[in-house]
C-alpha cells in the first residue's frame, strides 16, 4: 500500500519568543515491509536543520529558530510503500540487545494494579510469549476506553490504567509496563496509521508497542486497535516510552501564550478521500 | 569488632608511627585550651570567609557549618605513592569501562559483568551509546572514597564518577590550618594542595573539543543558588577564573553552545557541570527540567562541546558494578588491582543472599543505586525492627542490594570535648584526568565521624572534616 | 560578563533605590498628614502617596480606603504588593545572592545585613515613632549600599550596569512624583495657591531630598516653576531628570567604549538627554507640563526595554 502522510505542528505565540529550539523525530526509515518513497521537512522559519542518528537508530533533526515570530510550523510530507509482515519487524537498525528494553521509565513503571492485571493475563494466556503478548494487547484493548480528554503527554501508565481511559500513547505505556513486568522486552513505537473509515484527517500521530519474542524477533502490538500492525501502519521512531520517541520536543526562550495545533493527514495514494476532495 | 588501627599509634601498644612523631610531640607541648581556642577561631573564620554565604539561604535558620577538626590527618610519602598508583590504575580502568559500555561492550561479551547490570541500570544512558566524546575521556573528575583497616590495607569504599563534591573543603581546610598553626607547619614539609584549581583548569582545557580553535572557553554549570553545593560551585568558579553559569545562561544554535553575555553570544567549549544527567537537557531527559540547556545533547553528539564529567558515567557509581571492579581492572589493564575492594556479597546471587540474610546483624547492607549513606543498614548498630524491615526489602528485591562486612575504619586523633581522642576517618582524594593523563593533588578530603565509635562520616550525620597532609618523606 | 549577572546587578540597584524612594514618599506624606486641615486642604494625601508609588490599581483591589494604616502597610510591609519596601529588599537580596561573587564583601554585607534586619521589623511598626525610625533606617540602608558600591567596586562593566540600575530607577521615580503632582507646579498656581500649596511643594522636594538644595540653588522662597525647574532640568541636583540622564549616558558610554560597540540603548539615552538639555521651563509649560512628563516616562521605559534587550537577555 502506498501511504501519503502529512504531519503539521503549528505553534502560535501571544508574545513572540526570542528563540525556539526543537528536536524532531518525524522521519521514517526503511526496513522490511516499509520503504520511504519520498520525505521532506519544512520549517516556517529560516534556520539550519541538523540531522543526526539518535540512540535507538531514529532519524532526528534539531534546530534553533531565532525570533521574534508569531507563528512557527514544522511540517513533514511524504509517501511510504508498506507491506503486511504480520506485525513482525525485521531489517531495522538495532543498536541494543533486547535486554535494554526491560528498563523501567517514569512513564512506564508498573504499579500494583498493572502488575496484578499482567499476572492475571499470564494466568489466562499461559507462559508462551507470543500468545501472552497477544492476550495482553487484547486485554488492554478491552480495558481501556479510547478518550482524548482525560490524559496528557505526561500521564503515566499507572495513572491511565487507573482511569481506564486514554489515547494510543496510554494504551502503549500500559502494554510496556505490563510486558516488562512479565519479563518481556518491549518498546514504544510512534508512527502513523491509515484508517480505512475515510477519516484521513487526524489530530495526532499514532503509537503502538513492539515486544521481543524469541525466534521471531520484534513483533508489533497495537493495543488501541487490538491488532498487530499491518500495511496500514507506518513506523517512524522507537524508544523506551513516549519521551524517547516523541515526534517533537521543544522549548522556547522568551515569549508567552503558546498554543499548539497538530494536523495529521494519512491517506492511501490514488484514492479520492473526503478530506482531499474538500480541500 | 577488634580495636581499629590508629593512624597515629597503629594497633594497641605500638610505637607512634613516624609520620605522626612531630605532631605527637607538638600535641604534648600545646596547652589544651590553646587547641580549643584555635578550634573556635577556625569556626569563626569559616563562617566569615567561607561557608557564611553557603548557608545565607534559609531565612533565619541557624547556619549549618560542617565541623572542622584542627588536628590534621597525616600520611607519609610512601603511603601516598601507593595510593596514587592505585587511584591512577582504578580511574584509568573506570574510564576504559565507561568507554566500552557505550561502545563495543567487550566487558559484557566476555562475561565479566552481566548485561542486565548495565542495561537495566538507571544510570546507563542509551543516548550515549556509540557516541564518542572528546579525547575518549569520560571521567574527568573522580572522587574515590578510601578507607584503611591496618598499616598496609586500604580499601576503596565507593567510586564517585558523577559530580563528586567536597574539594572546596580540602582547599579551605588547608588555608585555615596555615593561618592558625604556622608553627606546626614550620616543623613539617607538606605537599601543597593550593594548585588544585590550576590543575583542574588545565585538565578541563586539555579536553576541549577538536573543533575549538582558540583558547577554550570553560564554564562551570550549577543548578543555582538553591543547590546545597552552590557554595562549592561559586568557590570553584572563582578560583578557576571561569563563569559560573546556570542553564538559562546557555543556549544551543547550530549544534554549538553559547553563553548569553552583555557583548552578545560567546561560544562555550568545555562545561564543568554540576548538574545531574537527568536535568541537563530537557529535550533529551526530564522535560520538566529548568536547570538544563535545551539541545545540549545535540551539540554534545556533534562533538562541539565537552561535558565534564561525560553523561552516563554514573553507572560506575553503582554498588553492584563496584563489586565487579577487581575483575574490571584485570580485564582492561591485565593487572592485579592495587587498591582492594571491600569484600562484597551481591544479593542477586542466591548463595550470597542466603548468607546475608543469616548474618544481617553483622553486616552493612547498601542499596546498589544509593549514595551518601541513604538506604543503608548497619547491622551491628541497627535495632531489631530495622533489621527485620530490611530483611523484607531484601527478599522482595535482592537485586537492589549488596552487603559488606562492618569494617573498623582507621582512627585518627581528633579534638573532642574531653580533649584529644581517636575517631574513625575515611579519605576522598580527587582524581583529575585530562589529555595528558591522570593528576592527583596529594591528599584529599578526610572525613571524620565525630561521635565516639561511630563509623558514619557523612556530614549529614554528624561527620566533620580534617586537613590531610602528605609529608615529603 | 554574563547577561544574567548584569541583569542581577542592574535590578539589585533598582530595588534598593526603589525602597529608598518609597520610604521618602511615606515620610513626606506623614509630615503632610500631620498638618492641620486648613494648611493642606481636603485632598487625601495617602491616596496621592499610593498614586506616586505607582501601585494604585493593586492597592484598591485590596483596600477600599486610602488611609495612613492601609497605605503604610501596603507600601512598606505588604507581601501582596510586589513593590513594597519589604519586597524590594527581598528582591534586591535575591539578586545579590545570585551574583554573590560579582559583589564586593562590603556590598554583600550591606544588602545582606539589611535583609536580616528587616526580619526584626516583623509585620510592621506598631507606633508612628517606630515607623519614622523604620523609614529612616530604609534610607540609611540604601545609602550604605550605594556608598559601598561606589567605594569598593572595580570600575568595570559590573559597576556600570549597577549604576545604570540606580539612575534608571531614580529617573522613573522623580518623573512619577512630577506626574502625580504636576498641577501643583503650574506657574499660574501661585496665585490660587497659598500656604496650602506651600506645604505641598515642600513635600515634593522632601520626597526627592531636595528641600535644602532648593534654597542653595535659588536663594528664594518656594515657587512652583522653580521646583519644577529643579526637578527636571537642573543637572546639579542629583535626583533631577537631567542629572539622571547625564549619569545614564555616561555609564552607557563607558560600556560602549569597553565593548567597542554602540547600540540602540546608547542612541536612545543620548536622544533623551539632548532633549532635556535643550529644554527650558517656559517652553515646557507652553507645550504642557503634563504632556512633557508623560512623554518622558514613556521614553524612559522604552530605554529600559532597550537596555534589557541589548545587554541583559
Amino acid at each position: 500500500m502506498r501511504i501519503r502522510i502529512s504531519h503539521a505542528t503549528t505553534y502560535h505565540y501571544a508574545t513572540p519568543p526570542k528563540s525556539v529550539t526543537q528536536v524532531l523525530r518525524l522521519t521514517p526509515r526503511n526496513h522490511d515491509g516499509q520503504y520511504v518513497v519520498n520525505w521532506r521537512i519544512e520549517l516556517s522559519q529560516d534556520c539550519q536543520l541538523h540531522q543526526r542518528d539518535g540512540a535507538f537508530g531514529n532519524v532526528s533533526h534539531s534546530f534553533t529558530a531565532e525570533g521574534p515570530f508569531d507563528e512557527l510550523s514544522v511540517t513533514v510530507v511524504g509517501e511510504v510503500d508498506t507491506q503486511d509482515t504480520h506485525g513482525i519487524v525485521t531489517g531495522t537498525i538495532e543498536r541494543f540487545p533486547p535486554a535494554l528494553f526491560l528498563r523501567d521509565t517514569d512513564l512506564t513503571e508498573a504499579d500494583p494494579a498493572i502488575i496484578a492485571f499482567a499476572d492475571d493475563v499470564r494466568d489466562k494466556a499461559g507462559p508462551e510469549t507470543l500468545g501472552l503478548m497477544h492476550g495482553l494487547m487484547l486485554a488492554i484493548n478491552d480495558a481501556i476506553t479510547f478518550d482524548t480528554d482525560p490524559t496528557l503527554v505526561t500521564t503515566t501508565a499507572a495513572e491511565a490504567f487507573e482511569l481506564k481511559r486514554g489515547v494510543c500513547q496510554d494504551g502503549t505505556h500500559i502494554f510496556l509496563a505490563a510486558a516488562r513486568h512479565l519479563g518481556v522486552p518491549a518498546r514504544y513505537v510512534s508512527g502513523h496509521f491509515y484508517r480505512e473509515d475515510d477519516a484521513a484527517a487526524q489530530d495526532a500521530g499514532h503509537a503502538w508497542a513492539e515486544a521481543y519474542i524469541e525466534k521471531l524477533g520484534w513483533v508489533g502490538f497495537d493495543p488501541t486497535n487490538g491488532i498487530s500492525p499491518t500495511e496500514a501502519h507506518v513506523r517512524v521512531a522507537i524508544g523506551l516510552d513516549y519521551l524517547g520517541a516523541a515526534p517533537v520536543r521543544g522549548t522556547r526562550y522568551g515569549g508567552s501564550g503558546e498554543t499548539l495545533t497538530v494536523a495529521v493527514n494519512v491517506d492511501q495514494v490514488g484514492r479520492p478521500s473526503q478530506s482531499q476532495s474538500q480541500s | 569488632m577488634a580495636t581499629a588501627f590508629d593512624e597515629m599509634r597503629g594497633h594497641d601498644g605500638e610505637e607512634v608511627r613516624p609520620a605522626y612523631a612531630e605532631l605527637e610531640r607538638w600535641l604534648k607541648e600545646v596547652p589544651p585550651d590553646v587547641l580549643d581556642y584555635r578550634r573556635r577561631e577556625a569556626e569563626l573564620i569559616f563562617r566569615r570567609i567561607g561557608i557564611t554565604f553557603a548557608v545565607y539561604g534559609e531565612a533565619d535558620s541557624t547556619e549549618r557549618l560542617i565541623p572542622f577538626d584542627v588536628i590534621p590527618r597525616i600520611m607519609s610519602a610512601s603511603e601516598w605513592r601507593f595510593l596514587e598508583k592505585g587511584l591512577t590504575q582504578r580511574v584509568n580502568a573506570l574510564n576504559m569501562f565507561i568507554k566500552d559500555v557505550y561502545g563495543a561492550r567487550e566487558v559484557i561479551k566476555a562475561g565479566v559483568i552481566p548485561e542486565d547490570l548495565v542495561f537495566r541500570n538507571p544510570a546507563f544512558r542509551p543516548e550515549m551509546n556509540g557516541q564518542s566524546v572528546p579525547h575518549d575521556i569520560y571521567i574527568h573528575i573522580a572522587g574515590i572514597d578510601i578507607i584503611r583497616v591496618d598499616a598496609e590495607t586500604f580499601y576503596v569504599l565507593e567510586d564517585n564518577a558523577r559530580t563528586p563534591s567536597g574539594v572546596s573543603y580540602m582547599l579551605e581546610n588547608r588555608e585555615i590550618m596555615m593561618r592558625l598553626f604556622p608553627e606546626l607547619f614550620s616543623r613539617h614539609r607538606i605537599a601543597p594542595v593550593e594548585n588544585y584549581p590550576d590543575e583542574l583548569l588545565a585538565s578541563l582545557k586539555s579536553v576541549a573539543p577538536l573543533t575549538t580553535s582558540r583558547d577554550p572557553n570553560v564554564v562551570l554549570l550549577t543548578p543555582g543558588v538553591y543547590n546545597s553545593a552552590y557554595y562549592e560551585h561559586s568557590f570553584l568558579a572563582d578560583k578557576l577564573g571561569v563563569e559560573l553559569v546556570e542553564g538559562r545562561d546557555l543556549f544551543v544554535k547550530d549544534e554549538i553552545v553559547y553563553m548569553r553575555t552583555t557583548q552578545g553570544p560567546q561560544r562555550v567549549d568545555v562545561i564543568y557541570r554540576r548538574v545531574d544527567d537527568d536535568f541537563i537537557d530537557p529535550l533529551a531527559y526530564r522535560p520538566d527540567s529548568v536547570l538544563g540547556v535545551p539541545g545540549l545533547m545535540s551539540a554534545y553528539a556533534a562533538g562541539n562541546v565537552t561535558l565534564a564529567n561525560a553523561v552516563g558515567t554514573g553507572i560506575s557509581d553503582d554498588k553492584a558494578v563496584y563489586s565487579f571492579m577487581p575483575d574490571i581492572v584485570k580485564f582492561y589493564l591485565g593487572e592485579e588491582p592495587i587498591l582492594k575492594n571491600v569484600p562484597t556479597w551481591r544479593c542477586r546471587d542466591k548463595d550470597s543472599l542466603t548468607y546475608v540474610l543469616d548474618n544481617l546483624a553483622e553486616l552493612v547492607v547498601k542499596e546498589v543505586h544509593g549514595s551518601g549513606g541513604y538506604g543503608m543498614l548497619i547491622g551491628p548498630t541497627a535495632s531489631k525492627v530495622a533489621i527485620e524491615q530490611f530483611r523484607a526489602k531484601l527478599k522482595t528485591a535482592p537485586n537492589n542490594f549488596i552487603a559488606q562486612p562492618t569494617l573498623a575504619l582507621s582512627t585518627s586523633p581528633t579534638c573532642v570535648e574531653q580533649g584529644v581522642a581517636p575517631r574513625h576517618v575515611d579519605l576522598r582524594p580527587f582524581v583529575l584526568t585530562g589529555r595528558n593523563g591522570v593528576r592527583i593533588v596529594p591528599g584529599g578530603l578526610t572525613r571524620v565521624a565525630l561521635k565516639e565509635g561511630s563509623l558514619v562520616v557523612n556530614s549529614s550525620q554528624g561527620g566533620g572534616t580534617k586537613d590531610t597532609w602528605v609529608l615529603d618523606k | 560578563m554574563l547577561s544574567r549577572t548584569a541583569d542581577n546587578l542592574y535590578w539589585l540597584s533598582r530595588y534598593v533605590e526603589r525602597a529608598e524612594y518609597l520610604a521618602r514618599i511615606l515620610d513626606a506624606t506623614q509630615r503632610l498628614s500631620a498638618l492641620p486641615l486648613a494648611y493642606v486642604g481636603a485632598t487625601n494625601e495617602w491616596e496621592s502617596a499610593v498614586l506616586t508609588a505607582g501601585c494604585a490599581t493593586g492597592f484598591f483591589q485590596q483596600y477600599d480606603e486610602a488611609n495612613e494604616e492601609n497605605v503604610t502597610d501596603y507600601l512598606a510591609f505588604s507581601t501582596a504588593n510586589s513593590s513594597s519596601i519589604r519586597n524590594c529588599f527581598e528582591m534586591a537580596r535575591g539578586n545579590a545572592r545570585a551574583v554573590r561573587t560579582a559583589l564586593t564583601m562590603e556590598m554583600w554585607d550591606a544588602i545582606n545585613g539589611t535583609w536580616l534586619e528587616l526580619k526584626r521589623y516583623g509585620n510592621g511598626p506598631t507606633s508612628r515613632e517606630e515607623l519614622s525610625r523604620f523609614l529612616r533606617w530604609v534610607q540609611e540602608s540604601s545609602l550604605r549600599f550605594d556608598g559601598s558600591a561606589y567605594r569598593t567596586m572595580l570600575r568595570s562593566d559590573a559597576y556600570w550596569f549597577s549604576r545604570l540600575g540606580v539612575y534608571m530607577e531614580r529617573a522613573d521615580n522623580t518623573a512619577r512624583i512630577l506626574d502625580v503632582k504636576y498641577h501643583l507646579l503650574l506657574p499660574d498656581n501661585e496665585r490660587v495657591g497659598g500656604p496650602l500649596d506651600y506645604f505641598q511643594w515642600a513635600a515634593i522636594l522632601r520626597s526627592v531630598s531636595a528641600l535644602t538644595a532648593y534654597h542653595w540653588v535659588y536663594r528664594e522662597s518656594l515657587k512652583p516653576w522653580l521646583v519644577a525647574d529643579l526637578l527636571i532640568l537642573k543637572e546639579e541636583m542629583p535626583r533631577s531628570l537631567a542629572s539622571c540622564y547625564e549619569a545614564i549616558v555616561r555609564n552607557l558610554d563607558q560600556v560602549a567604549n569597553v565593548y567597542g560597540r554602540q547600540g540602540p540603548a546608547q542612541r536612545q539615552a543620548r536622544g533623551i538627554r539632548n532633549r532635556l538639555q535643550n529644554s527650558q521651563m517656559e517652553g515646557i509649560f507652553q507645550r504642557g507640563l503634563h504632556e512633557f512628563i508623560s512623554e518622558f516616562i514613556t521614553e524612559n521605559n522604552r530605554l529600559g526595554a532597550a537596555i534589557t534587550e541589548q545587554f541583559l537577555l
